[in-house]
């Protein structure tokens, strides 16, 4: 989606960060467009986490333009980051102080009035859903509770922009779809969210739009679906065999779907009717222990742009 | 000025809410271990000391001493002030890293953490001096200046020590600061004894650090002989000043440093 830094909240152009000899985002280009969700997808190392901090303020650009809220980061970083909120990836909550504490002093750091930061805290909580831990201290909260409790501090300030470095690593699934769930709300309300995520599922369920990010560089972009359509097919049909099996059928496979993956726990055969792929590998005398037919995700879309999966 | 400090005052307010917490913990340490300290060696040591004569000090013991144990006191919550919480906010709780995400800027969080070292031993210090008054240690009322004395003397070794906290990832160096640097210190700077009484190669060690030159001046104040060598009184001032200024320079430039990758 082309921009220019008045339309978008983001607009980035050649946008580089390296230290020293590392070069950790190779000259991307994104837009983001107000009221959007918008997703960087890729493995650990891909450069996400560097986009993010240098769309926070806290990491100087080394090459490239950046543009939030058609600002300059390099001399507007405070007033920028007074109107964004930030989930980043490890938890910085204090957990000396209780639940409540937490979410006023971090209101105090934006310069609310301690009266407003109190009321906006009890709101907050009741959003994410913790009002009766609100005297607790922090430390004995589940992980899952201090997820929501960090992007109800974010919320403090009233973003117009919220950025969520890997919101839900580490959670399980109950987790993880009550914050779904509330980022879910968030978007509906008008906030643009900026996320990063290894988890395809997590893309797919909140990203309007999405990059794709491998070895520092932008390798794909569109929403799901259009990735989706795009680099992959309908249908994917995956085909376990026996330990020991797979490294035999060389030449058995070729021509049963579109493109066939081979990993190394099993056999993804792309296509646009699965069924029909798993009747000709049993035409063809293969036998393998379980057939799955499903449909392509972005997994598939990233493991056709480079040959890996997400998560190794 | 003051639309200047106000993001460093809310950086303060963030540890004056976390001491609001665990204020209790700190009274043994802080106040009553120091306060017991002193009346033990100055009255109980002390009444030995001055039967054999006051000649040597020309005061009594309780009375030389007092005062230099305030200026070390407050050098050692300080410097404990400026370890472990410091790096909890770089790498245990991260909260310095939450603070950066707001308006707020290295320089800010740097200068309220320091700003809260300030006061907390501002306080150990103010209830130092009350307790040297009530038992008599003090000979003159400029013992009231001795408070910022050694709040000074504090933070000459406070600023330094959060400047190169904030550099570490690991907890490991800080016991070298306190087994190499305060606790020698702590013994060897004129607090117990005068630093004459070392061998001479050892007093430039004195003269360079800065616990020695805050001893001295505290006691100057709490025994009235200040104005008995004032340009001395300007030089162990200026020194402080000198290592308090320059730490705090330096906390301003490894905070950001470390926040701003």
């Amino acid at each position: 989606m082309p921009g220019t830094p008045e339309t978008s909240l983001i607009h980035a152009r050649g946008l580089t960060k390296r230290f020293g000899k590392l070069t950790a985002v190779d000259s991307i280009d994104f837009d983001v467009a107000p009221g959007e969700a918008f997703g960087f997808l890729g493995p650990n190392g891909a450069g996400k986490t560097s986009a993010m901090r240098m769309i926070g303020c806290v990491s100087p650009v080394t090459e490239g333009l950046l543009r939030i809220l058609n600002l300059d980061p390099a001399i507007h970083g405070p007033q920028i980051r007074a109107r964004i909120g930030v989930v980043p990836q490890s938890d910085t909550l204090d957990t000396e102080l209780t639940v409540r504490d937490n979410l006023v002093i971090y209101g105090r750091y934006f310069g609310l009035a301690r009266s407003e930061a109190a009321r906006r805290a009890a709101e907050l909580l009741d959003f994410v859903q913790l009002t009766d831990r609100a005297n607790d201290r922090v430390e004995p909260l589940s992980g899952g509770m201090k997820r929501r409790l960090t992007i109800a501090r974010s919320l403090i300030n009233e973003p117009q922009l919220m950025l969520l470095d890997e919101p839900t690593t580490g959670l399980d699934p109950q987790a993880r779809h009550l914050l779904w769930d509330r980022l879910y709300r968030l978007k509906q309300r008008g906030t643009t969210l900026v996320l990063t995520t290894h988890y395809m599922d997590e893309a797919e369920q909140l990203c309007d739009r999405l990059v794709v990010m491998d070895k520092a560089r932008i390798v794909a972009e569109g929403s799901p679906r259009q990735l989706i359509d795009e680099y992959a097919t309908r249908e994917v049909t995956e085909l376990r065999f026996p330990v020991g099996i797979q490294e035999t059928l060389d030449g058995q496979l070729e021509g049963l779907g579109e493109r066939v993956e081979k990993l190394p726990d099993r056999v993804l055969v792309y296509s646009n009717d699965g069924e029909s792929v798993a009747s000709a590998a049993h035409e063809r005398g293969l036998q393998p222990e379980t057939i799955l037919v499903r449909r392509s995700t972005l997994e598939d879309v990233f493991l056709r742009l480079t040959g890996r999966s997400l998560i190794e | 000025m003051t639309a200047l400090l106000a993001p460093a005052a809310r950086s303060y307010e963030h540890m004056f809410l976390l001491y609001r917490r665990t204020w209790r913990g700190s009274i043994f340490n802080s106040f009553l271990s120091p306060i017991l300290f002193m009346l033990a060696m100055g009255i109980g040591l002390g009444t030995f000391i001055d039967d054999g004569g006051t000649a040597a000090l020309g005061v009594p013991y309780l009375q030389f001493l007092a005062p230099g144990l305030l200026a070390s006191t407050v050098m050692q919550t300080a410097s404990f002030e400026s370890t472990f919480p410091i790096m909890a906010g770089m790498v245990w709780t991260k909260r310095y890293h939450a603070m950066h995400a707001t308006p707020l800027r290295p320089a800010d969080i740097a200068l309220g953490q320091l700003g809260w070292i300030a006061t907390r031993i501002t306080l150990v210090a103010a209830i130092f001096v009350a307790v040297m008054v009530a038992f008599g240690a003090a000979r003159s009322p400029l013992v009231v200046f001795s408070i910022p004395v050694a709040v000074l003397t504090g933070m000459a070794f406070s600023a330094p020590i959060a400047a190169f906290a904030a550099t570490q990832d690991r907890m490991d160096n800080f016991s070298a600061i306190f087994r190499f640097g305060i606790t020698p210190l702590f013994l060897f700077s004129g607090t117990f004894f005068p630093v004459e009484q070392l061998p001479a190669y050892l007093q430039p060690i004195a003269w360079v650090t800065p616990l020695w030159h805050g001893v001295e001046l505290c006691r100057d104040l709490s025994l009235g002989t200040i104005g008995a060598d004032p340009l001395m009184a300007l030089v162990h001032l200026a020194v402080l000043l000198v290592f308090a200024g320059g730490g705090i320079l330096a906390t301003l430039m490894t905070f950001r440093r470390r926040l701003v990758k």
